[in-house]
């Protein structure tokens, strides 16, 4: 029911947020609502985590052998609670951004949530696939009516670039489905397959291609940063938050444990292009005069790391990307929400234009600070626990050029520290620039936002193992169904 | 049979309604009565009640998945009236007689999807031909639309020609008109029967406009007058699809490994150059003309794939791509500029057409919760049914991808643009509410596409 739940909240208010008429009711709504997701979420983390809780199925196209059917598991878990907490931490931290046309904007943005959660929870692959475009279209129209002035354009290279990887990944979908034994789009049904190495080698990439996309990894990112760039900083953080998970979700859940050969056998192809997404994004990053690009090439340099360890294919690495996949997107929105800040303050997201913000805005600036340095890792830091599990499993894969990679990826970490090292002197040490609208510090709601982050950040900074646990099992059962490596050993 | 005799007498009743009624209402009220009727007849000939016994000498053969197919096409023909029939009075005078050639369309449409003999098929499709290129000329006083109207006359007329040579070298080949395989009947002369079945094959082409056969479409479809551009581009087009897989279905399944390759590189090409093509037009008409010719190329994996998968998409596609198609022509026939900026910031004026209107291109462009990725889903999971096809699938979907681009042109122009100098016009409450019912059966039949297929089988 709870897993149900998750899903019908948001569609439900999302399309009751439409008949609203009033702005400010329609905005409070949407709080409300992404309120009560959390708090489901939350009950199914803790006092009703029984299986008949976080299971649910119905029947639907039956004749096609598909079915309304959800399950959550360890990854589900972190994932809709990743979902239900980033939209409120949105909301809040964008209390003052007031779009045009309030009732539809927070209407599609829950609409992407419910996307969203059926992406992460649905055990079909059909349901997955509506879902999943379910989760897009709105994106594609919020980022195209209240975005920046080339949104059209950009938003719509982001469209077409999603669109194309999802049908390839359609026709995946459908030729799996077509050799299961009972013609069923079922995910018990895909694992229990037992494809052939050759054909497994090509389907590999009409799924990863599609996940590939939406994470993104090199070289299919371009749509990334001028779409971070270009879209309302609501609905940016939610796609860099939220959104990415998606795709690093298919490649664990419907890639690699049901072509596990492909998977062994493509690892360091995919690994190399990861690397390569790393520096590459890295060394753009540091070239980036504005925030929200920087930002934005920053994420494309974390989630290669993550997709690296997970193709390295240990236990460490996938519990890493596990906790991982809650941290980035925790303090991507922190990131973000103080980007908005600036921005809306001072005019500018320009690098060069800013300075001085730490003496007008302490507060902001010790945020800020903080934020930054979990973003690279530093110990304490939640993205320390995680950092160190995936490179512990990078360390300890199969492939020959593991070294290489570590030590490539290592590289990233540094100048990681270069470049937000270098923003924050920049932006809030030196000399003082005006302000464009007279605030002091923070309000209200944006401390509380951020106060929330810097608590989750240090919780899991000091205490990672409450994460862990929760997918200690989930990354066990899952390791042992992509593990091949007995076939090659001699 | 019901349904085939009704419609004929329909067309007639029509023709003598123009001389007994004055009123344009009382004529469009007797037509949608008609059409009604004609639904009510075709639901008792599925029930197996049967008005009329009249042996035809298994030359028309109603079988159960023909009436269903009858049926749908009767209940798209009536929602297309209701939303269109009013604004076929801007076309010209003689408005009782566009309702008569309409059922006579019908009266063909019904022995096309029925046929047993090549003699009916032949009859349907002139039956369904001849009214057309009347109602392509309608406007008589547009150069465009008889310009139009000569042109599809002249090379219908050719391709009427190819399809009796292919007659006629089928019966030389086989001695029978009978599109059935039975001991009785051996072709005598395989390589007759070879380039009968290829003629046959180029003249049903030349109907459905599948390229390389396409290119009177887009000239017919922009000069006929929009209302009727929209009945030959779902109705007149899906039933004689039907009639092209019913007779490769039944008279050439052994030959099968003869014809698949010339089927094969008739949908890539058609695929090809209707959506390529599609995304350089200026006009919204022509766009669609051209998007037609796209939607064409994904119907023809019915025929590709010949599988009861393709079959249950064809009949998605009636619906999904008849519906959405009709939903967006009868917009575009009000609208006074059909370019893409004629569209301009048309949801702050009308946001409930616009957000229809989307629905229905979601639909086209094949976006799942829309019955048109249903459709094209089907096609697709019939495609891989068949070895050796999963290269012509990859292909359809990156021509997939393509028409999002002149689909959603379409929606950028409603919703991201700033209206132009030219105000939109005004929408009747009772046409919204008719594209909201449309609007809903496209997306009820994504949810739930049970709802029609559970139909075939019972």
């Amino acid at each position: 029911m709870i897993a149900f739940l998750l899903i019908l909240i948001p569609l439900a208010t999302g399309l009751l947020s439409f008949l609203i008429r009033e702005e400010k009711t329609a905005k409070a709504f949407a709080f409300l609502a992404s309120l009560a997701t959390l708090a489901v979420s939350l009950l199914g983390l803790t006092l009703m985590n029984s299986e008949s809780n976080l299971q649910f199925s119905a029947p639907w196209m039956s004749s096609l052998g598909s079915s309304f059917a959800l399950k959550i598991d360890g990854m589900g878990q972190v994932l809709c609670l990743l979902t239900a907490i980033a939209y409120p931490l949105t909301f809040l931290g964008t209390w003052q951004a007031s779009p045009k046309n309030a009732n539809r904007f927070f209407g599609l943005m829950l609409l992407a949530q419910a996307g969203m959660m059926g992406v992460f929870l649905a055990n079909d692959a059909l349901l997955f696939y509506f879902c999943w475009e379910l989760a897009l279209i709105p994106m594609y129209f919020l980022a195209s009516q209240w975005g920046g002035e080339k949104r059209i354009a950009v938003t719509f290279k982001f469209f077409v670039y999603t669109f194309l990887g999802s049908l390839l990944m359609l026709i995946g979908i459908l030729y799996l489905q077509s050799q299961t034994p009972d013609h069923s789009f079922g995910l018990s049904a895909f694992y229990k397959l037992k494809i052939p190495a050759s054909d497994q080698l090509w389907l590999f990439w009409l799924f990863f291609v599609a996940f590939a996309i939406k994470m993104p990894l090199f070289p299919f990112h371009t749509w990334q940063p001028d779409t971070y760039e270009q879209a309302p900083t609501a609905t940016t953080m939610i796609l860099s938050g939220v959104m990415v998970k998606m795709g690093l979700l298919g490649l664990i859940r419907w890639l690699m444990p049901v072509l596990p050969l492909a998977s062994f056998q493509w690892g360091d192809v995919v690994m190399i292009l990861a690397v390569i997404g790393i520096i590459y994004a890295s060394l753009v990053a540091i070239r980036q005069d504005d925030l929200k690009r920087l930002i934005a090439y920053s994420s494309i340099a974390h989630i290669s790391l993550m997709a690296a360890a997970l193709f390295a294919e240990n236990l460490s690495g996938t519990q890493g990307v596990m906790i991982q996949l809650f941290n980035h997107g925790v303090n991507i929105i922190g990131l973000w929400i103080i980007v908005e800040i600036i921005e809306r303050r001072y005019g500018t997201r320009k690098i060069s234009e800013l300075g001085g913000l730490a003496q007008q805005a302490p507060v902001m600036a010790i945020f800020f600070v903080v934020i930054a340095l979990a973003n690279i890792a530093l110990p304490l830091t939640n993205g320390f626990a995680g950092e160190f599990l995936m490179f512990n499993g990078l360390l300890s894969a199969q492939s020959n050029f593991k070294v290489v990679f570590t030590v490539l990826a290592g590289l990233g970490i540094i100048l990681a520290a270069v470049y937000t090292l270098n923003m924050i002197r920049k932006t809030f040490y030196g000399e003082a620039v005006s302000l464009r609208v007279p605030v002091t510090d923070l309000k209200l709601n944006e401390q509380l936002a951020l106060g929330l982050i810097v608590v989750i950040i240090l919780w899991l900074g000091i205490y990672p193992q409450s994460m862990l646990e929760l997918t200690d099992s989930f990354s066990k059962e899952w390791f042992s169904k992509i593990d091949v490596s007995y076939l090659f050993r001699k | 049979m019901n349904a085939l005799i009704i419609s004929a007498v329909l067309g007639v009743v029509m023709m003598f309604s123009g001389i007994l009624l004055k009123q344009k209402s009382a004529i469009r009220t007797v037509a949608i009565a008609g059409i009604l009727v004609l639904l009510g007849m075709s639901i008792l000939d599925l029930k197996g009640i049967q008005l009329f016994s009249i042996d035809t000498r298994e030359m028309i053969v109603f079988d159960h998945f023909a009436l269903v197919f009858n049926t749908v096409i009767f209940a798209v023909v009536l929602l297309y009236l209701l939303l269109s029939a009013p604004d076929m009075e801007k076309v010209g005078v003689n408005y009782a007689e566009y309702f008569a050639l309409i059922f006579f369309i019908l009266c063909g449409a019904t022995l096309v999807t029925s046929f047993k003999s090549l003699l009916i098929l032949f009859l349907g499709i002139e039956i369904i031909s001849i009214p057309l290129y009347i109602l392509t000329g309608s406007d008589k006083r547009n150069l465009k639309g008889n310009e139009a109207a000569l042109k599809y006359f002249l090379l219908g007329s050719f391709s009427t020609g190819l399809m009796l040579m292919g007659i006629a070298l089928l019966y030389g080949a086989r001695a029978s008109f009978s599109t059935v395989i039975s001991p009785a009947i051996i072709p005598q002369n395989m390589s007759l029967l070879y380039t009968g079945m290829i003629l046959l094959l180029f003249a049903m082409a030349f109907k459905v406009s599948a390229a390389p056969f396409h290119f009177w479409t887009p000239d017919v479809y922009d000069g006929a007058p929009t209302v009727f551009t929209s009945f030959m581009a779902t109705i007149v087009k899906v039933v004689v699809f039907f009639g092209f897989i019913r007779l490769f279905d039944d008279m050439f399944e052994p030959q099968q490994g003869q014809w698949r390759l010339w089927v094969t590189v008739m949908t890539a090409v058609t695929l090809f150059i209707g959506n390529i093509t599609a995304v350089f037009q200026q006009s919204v008409k022509r766009m669609l003309a051209y998007s037609s010719i796209a939607q064409a190329g994904f119907m023809l994996f019915a025929l590709y794939a010949m599988n009861g998968d393709g079959k249950e998409g064809l009949m998605l596609y009636t619906v999904a791509y008849s519906a959405a198609t009709i939903g967006i022509f009868a917009v575009l026939a009000r609208m006074s500029d059909y370019t893409f900026d004629g569209f301009n910031g048309l949801a702050k004026s009308q946001p409930m057409v616009a957000a229809t209107l989307t629905v229905f291109l979601l639909s086209l462009a094949g976006i799942p919760l829309t019955a048109g990725f249903m459709a094209k889903f089907y096609m697709l999971k019939a495609a891989l049914g068949t070895p050796g096809s999963l290269w012509l699938v990859i292909f359809a979907v990156l021509m997939a991808a393509v028409s999002v681009y002149y689909y959603f042109r379409v929606i950028q122009a409603m919703y991201f643009k700033e209206p132009g100098d030219t105000p939109h016009p005004a929408f009747p409450s009772f046409f919204k509410g008719m594209l909201l019912v449309l609007a809903f059966l496209v997306i009820l039949l994504g949810v739930y596409p049970e709802l029609l297929l559970g139909r075939l089988y019972f």
